[in-house]
């Protein structure tokens, strides 16, 4: 199959899937070393998950794969060979830092491979000169542009000289100057190191001409391998796009022959459908569109090219109402462009970027929710979705979830749903990223129907030339600007350029200036010495690299001040409101009295009542039922109900009762209330002795003193005080931790654990770090306040109670990461932490009631769980006044939370995604 | 009528959502049971399990007699300490009260003599500490009163208490519990919900898809807001019916119909509330930490741990504003005292005005919203 002897990687029956879905089907293939291998096929073909098992970045499932001369399942193996391997995952920028600048981003790679302070200043000295990223060092990666950020990624690639560099799909939707300018650095990287085999995979028919080898993939299988030379003379073709299509089974070719585009008819003047004048938005101080104008016609087709993040997508969202243009007007059929004016929205179908449809509905459960909002009626529903499906291709699939369907089918469903309300007009944004040709080809059929038999106007952006070629008119977008307008063919002969991509490059060339500064400089690159860390054997274990991730989380972290004042300013906030709103003193509890005696003995019966702090007495009760109402309406919670002849009784000495009734819907209150009640009858009892000349104490077999400790005034701020920090420094860093760890799965940064040398641990305490460190400033800055602001003094240790934040700060970061390693997305994240948290902590740790005093399922809970320990130490701490070796005990529970919750997230957190 | 149809479909949309996620769905169904039943029954009675020791000095028939005394289900076996082991083992947390039997304490009674016990109280144990002094107190006195009568006698009072307790008889502590934590549940899952379904969407740019079609902001609020207030209310129901009248045998007074509306508005409102915060959060830790400070203070401040009459003047006012609260007194009104409309309806008024002016505060912000997440 190959002439090389030694491959740098071998599959044997290589197969792999998600779910029902077949990635790669038993392939087999050697890819030589030393050369530059592209890997060709639109989306989904199985090309990411070919690279990323290369890569070691997702874990093998069936079939054997060496790499670099040893066995990929093999988990030492993966270990050894890990630094000598570079991957750089499919979309922009995503194994990058958004919120980081361009030197912080190389600077985490560089102390990943362990290089040191000096080293790490030369390579990336050297990475940036080369790609003429050196002069935007302090951007943050975030606010690059495509082509800007995909140089980036390779520079963190290539920062430890890896001898296998794998890009994944590395220019898609990268402008066509960036493009270029890419691949000559590539190339010039060759030049310098000839050793190094890199394994590319593209989309881009026409890119691959480049490359050394090819690797023709659809359907998760290896169509052929070769040169580009030997596949174009093996399939009779003139270009690998056609190649690549006769390389196809039969019954995959489509309908074979070119898509023919038969010319607009030049009828009626009925005005343009879409007129820009001067659009403009600004975010900030970036202006992402600037200044653009343009007219479509009715029943044209319009294309608009760019590279990403020129400003299309926005474009797109004025038009439709989405987003307020910050200048300048649009019209839609003559009406201004109102995001109120549902007419109007009825006659647009749109199809945005990303698959904005349900993923978990059926492609059946779409289509229908999408007519009923239009308000179709039943019959036309039917007979439009049964018409829509047979066009579209989609009858096979009606009832399989979107979400798992391919790319290409789900685009396809996507336009069916655009379309089933027959708009006049579809604006389009990239409908056919990662399609391959033969669906895009399919795509484009629908497209010219539509626009030649129906007379739908049909605005659509692109980064694909050969797409641009078709539209009627183009207008090449670049920064924010549309460069120019016309048909292709008058662009391409304007410039007088043999290809429309070279006309584009011309255009931005117009518009940046002559460049020079962007391209590659080769002589940076030849004048460096090569690498010397190449081979130089990693640790297991490094506390650099643990700290790499501490400084990274911390700066990202530090970016955000939003989320930093939320967290310091919120827990000040409902530290007070958990402290003085939770009280257990009962004050000024209403209560009426039924007074049926209306004697001088009954009235002073309830004087004890009419004095009390506690009580607060309302208008006296006429009878029985009027007592019942007022205790059901809640207007009272005590009444205290004197029986007639209650004087008489008394006087005659025939212990008269009298009943106190007591709102029991509020248990704990009610118990208070039984207890003050008793209180003032008792001081009646003193008093009606006194007055007989009798001393109630002298009566007395025993007294009693009640010595109330730590809390003589027995007031509840000084027990809640203290406890109410242990809930906000519980759950601000475990939330805040788990949305941390859950971004880097949803984002995709997570990638760079998987395929840097680093070990669980390492990511795991070092992403915590910084969360520890927020969860002590703000133990620092509530202790302030409950000392400062409610008074509570802090009588004992100091040093036991900062000892024990650090801990229990270490112990909620700790329960955040493994939440976070159980849970995919962010929103599970969140929800699984609070719910999970907020019942131990807010009733099992003793805030209110003891934990010794609880029962069954609770009391256990409350003995598990970190927050028991630290309410416990903080009021020994401040009330108690307890001293270091008091608290020992509640330090030494606290210290084991923390390493049981990682070790945890440690099982749950795989080194190879699925 | 469109209007109503829209906001139709798009909630069945949002009840596929929400089953195709078997976490959250498992997280509900959690929620609704095992945390409410064990927080409800976790409660104890009002003085449970407490530890006590005794200093006996005296080690007489009487002393030995008040020791014995002190028994289970209030306090644990009380354990015998020596007088110099009080302050180590109080500040250890060993005893929440240490009671102390003087030497001759028995002959001094016998003589008349009025000796005196102490009783050292750990007064951070702040809802235990006075009830249960109170208990050891009214237990020892008790039994030296017997022990100086020399029987059983009553002491003869000129006036008798009688304490009747309204609407729980027994004062049974799960009956009350139960309903604090459906309310904590109510509240926490339906913002959380609510607000994630949105920010969700958002962050999928489904939002986007939905708002270029000829739908308004309030329709897609008001669908999320049915959707989801539909689940909980469905989860709310099967437990008051299953978890709180079935197995832990707390009656509802008052008419089950009524408690469910209530309910149903209470859910509009508190959905409000996650749509609002849905709408302003940028970034889901935004979102994480704007839950904190929402659902901390609705589930404290709603009369549930406290009530509202013994909560600081400073706070009062700014809780009228969480609906939480008049939901606590609505639903404590309802299930207990079994009111009528004619008493709760001014809390279903307030819920639900409350919950308008949420609505209205996250549609005013909605389009700004969108055209800024990204």
């Amino acid at each position: 199959m190959s002439d090389t002897p030694e491959p740098i990687a071998r599959a044997v029956g290589l197969s792999h899937g998600y779910g029902d879905v077949r990635a790669l089907d038993a392939v087999t293939l050697d890819i030589p070393a030393g050369r530059m291998v592209g890997v060709l096929g639109p989306d989904g073909v199985g090309k990411s998950t070919l690279l990323a098992l290369v890569s070691g970045a997702r874990k093998l499932q069936t079939g054997s794969l060496t790499v670099l001369g040893g066995d990929m399942a093999d988990a030492r193996h993966r270990t050894a060979v890990g630094p000598r391997i570079a991957y750089m995952p499919q979309g922009l920028g995503k194994n990058l830092y958004t919120d980081l600048s361009v030197r912080e981003n190389l600077d985490f790679f560089g102390r990943l491979f362990g290089q040191g302070r000096a080293e790490r200043a030369a390579r990336i000295a050297r990475l940036t000169q080369a790609t003429a990223l050196d002069a935007f060092l302090n951007r943050p990666a975030g606010k690059l542009s495509g082509g800007m950020k995909q140089k980036l990624g390779l520079c963190c690639a290539l920062i430890h000289d890896p001898d296998l560099l794998i890009l994944d799909e590395p220019t898609t939707g990268v402008d066509p100057l960036s493009r270029r300018q890419f691949w000559q650095l590539i190339d010039a990287i060759r030049a310098e190191r000839p050793g190094m085999s890199v394994l590319v995979s593209t989309a881009y028919m026409d890119e691959a001409e480049r490359f050394d080898w090819l690797v023709a993939m659809d359907g998760g299988r290896v169509l052929d391998t070769g040169t580009p030379a030997d596949l174009k003379a093996r399939t009779v073709s003139d270009n690998l796009e056609a190649a690549f299509v006769r390389l196809l089974p039969e019954d995959r070719r489509g309908s074979g022959g070119e898509l023919t585009i038969p010319p607009r008819p030049q009828d009626g003047d009925d005005g343009p459908a879409i007129v820009a004048r001067g659009l403009t938005r600004r975010f900030g101080d970036f202006t992402a569109v600037d200044h653009v104008s343009f007219e479509i016609q009715r029943g044209e087709i319009f294309g608009f090219l760019g590279s990403n993040g020129c400003g299309k997508t926005t474009t797109m969202k004025m038009l439709t109402g989405l987003l307020e243009a910050t200048e300048g007007e649009a019209f839609l059929f003559g009406h201004p462009v109102d995001a109120d004016d549902l007419a109007t929205r009825k006659r647009v179908g749109f199809m945005s970027q990303a698959f904005s449809l349900y993923g978990e509905l059926t492609v059946m459960q779409n289509l229908k929710l999408h007519a009923r909002l239009f308000h179709l009626s039943p019959e036309r529903t039917a007979s439009r979705i049964s018409e829509l499906l047979i066009r579209f291709g989609l009858t096979d699939q009606a009832d399989a979830r979107a979400g798992a369907l391919p790319l290409g089918i789900r685009q396809r469903l996507s336009l069916a749903v655009a379309v089933l309300h027959e708009p006049d007009m579809l604006i389009l944004d990239e409908p056919t990223s990662g399609v391959d040709p033969v669906a895009r080809d399919e795509f484009w059929e629908l497209l010219v129907e539509l626009s030649r038999r129906d007379r739908v106007t049909i605005f659509i952006s692109t980064h694909f030339m050969n797409e641009a070629l078709r539209c009627d008119r183009i207008s090449l977008m670049h920064a924010g600007q549309v460069l120019v307008y016309d048909a292709p063919d008058a662009l391409v002969a304007a410039k007088g350029a043999a290809t429309l991509e070279e006309a584009f490059i011309s255009y931005i060339e117009d518009a940046v200036g002559t460049d020079g500064d962007a391209a590659p400089d080769r002589k940076a690159l030849a004048d460096t010495p090569p690498g010397a860390a190449g081979g130089k054997p990693l640790s297991r274990f490094s506390p650099g690299r643990l700290l790499a991730y501490s400084m990274r989380e911390f700066m990202e972290v530090m970016r955000d001040p939003v989320r930093l004042a939320f967290a310091f300013l919120g827990s000040s906030i409902l530290l007070l409101v958990i402290a003085y709103g939770v009280s257990l003193d009962v004050e000024d509890m209403r209560y009426a009295a039924l007074d049926l005696d209306q004697t001088p003995q009954s009235r002073a019966y309830l004087r004890n009542f009419e004095g009390s702090r506690y009580f607060l007495e309302t208008e006296p009760l006429g009878s029985v039922a009027e007592m019942e109402r007022r205790l059901r309406a809640g207007d009272i919670t005590l009444a205290i109900e004197i029986p007639p002849g209650f004087g008489r009784d008394l006087l005659k000495g025939n212990t008269p009762g009298v009943s106190a009734w007591i709102d029991g819907a509020n248990t704990i209150r009610a118990g208070t209330i039984e207890g003050y009640v008793a209180g003032a009858h008792y001081s009646y009892l003193a008093d009606l002795a006194r007055g007989a000349g009798i001393d109630p104490e002298a009566q007395q077999a025993a007294t009693v003193e009640p010595r109330y400790r730590f809390n003589p005034s027995f007031e509840s701020i000084y027990a809640i005080g203290p406890k109410a920090p242990a809930m906000l420094l519980l759950f601000f860093p475990a939330v805040l931790m788990a949305v941390s760890m859950a971004r880097e799965k949803e984002i995709g940064t997570i990638t760079n654990f998987y395929v840097t040398p680093t070990n669980r641990l390492e990511f795991l305490v070092g992403k915590q770090l910084p969360y520890i460190a927020i969860g002590f400033v703000n133990f620092i800055l509530l202790t302030f306040l409950v000392v400062v602001v409610m008074g509570v003094p802090l009588k004992g240790s100091l040093l036991a109670l900062s000892l024990g934040a650090v801990l229990y700060a270490v112990a909620a970061s700790g329960f955040g990461l493994m939440i976070s390693s159980m849970t995919r997305t962010q929103v599970a994240a969140v929800f699984a932490t609070t719910i999970l948290a907020m019942l131990p902590t807010q009733q099992f740790s003793g805030m209110l009631q003891p934990v010794s005093t609880l029962e069954g399922g609770g009391r256990f809970i409350g003995q598990v769980w970190p927050a028991t320990y630290y309410m416990h130490l903080s009021v020994g701490a401040f009330t108690k006044g307890l001293e270091f070796r008091d608290l020992t005990r509640d330090l030494i529970a606290l210290a084991w939370f923390s390493p049981v919750f990682v070790a945890v997230a440690a099982l749950f957190l795989k080194k190879q995604e699925k | 009528m469109q209007s109503l149809l829209n906001i139709f479909w798009l909630g069945i949309k949002e009840l596929r959502s929400v089953f195709s996620d078997m976490l959250l769905v498992a997280l509900i169904v959690y929620s609704f049971s095992f945390a409410i039943y064990s927080q409800a029954n976790a409660v104890s009675e009002t003085v449970h399990n407490a530890s006590v020791g005794v200093v006996d000095e005296d080690d007489s028939t009487l002393s030995r007699s008040i020791r014995s005394a002190l028994m289970p289900p209030y306090f644990q076996t009380p354990e015998q300490i020596a007088a110099r082991e009080v302050d180590r083992a109080m500040e250890q947390d060993r005893f929440m009260f240490v009671l102390s039997i003087p030497p001759g304490f028995e002959e001094d009674v016998r003589a008349g003599r009025q000796p005196a016990l102490q009783i050292d109280i750990d007064a951070t144990a702040v809802s235990q500490a006075s009830l249960g002094a109170g208990y050891i107190q009214s237990i020892a006195l008790a039994e030296v009163n017997r022990y100086a009568a020399r029987a059983d006698v009553e002491t003869e009072y000129p006036v008798v208490l009688v304490n009747r307790r309204a609407f729980n008889p027994n004062g049974t502590q799960s009956w009350f519990a139960a309903i604090v934590s459906l309310l904590d549940q109510l509240s926490m899952l339906t913002i959380i919900l609510t607000g994630a379904a949105l920010l969700r969407e958002r962050e999928h740019g489904t939002i986007e898809h939905l708002l270029v079609m000829p739908l308004r902001a309030v329709e897609i609020a008001l669908a999320k807001v049915w959707a989801n207030g539909l689940i909980i209310l469905v989860a709310f129901t099967l437990s008051v019916l299953i978890v709180v009248e079935g197995l832990m045998q707390v009656p509802v007074a008052g008419s089950h119909l009524l408690l469910i509306a209530g309910t149903t508005v209470y859910l509009f409102a508190a959905a409000a509330i996650g749509i609002f915060l849905g709408t302003v959060a940028r970034t889901m830790a935004q979102f994480s930490l704007l839950i904190m400070m929402t659902i901390i203070p609705m589930m404290m401040l709603s009369g549930g741990m406290t009530p509202i009459e013994s909560q600081p003047a400073a706070i009062q006012p700014f809780t009228w504003f969480l609906p939480s609260r008049h939901y606590m007194a609505f639903a404590q009104a309802v299930v207990f005292r079994g009111a009528g409309f004619e008493i709760v309806w001014p809390q279903f008024l307030t819920v639900a005005g409350l919950g308008w002016v949420f609505l209205a505060a996250s549609l005013a912000l909605f389009r700004r919203s969108v055209s800024t997440s990204r």
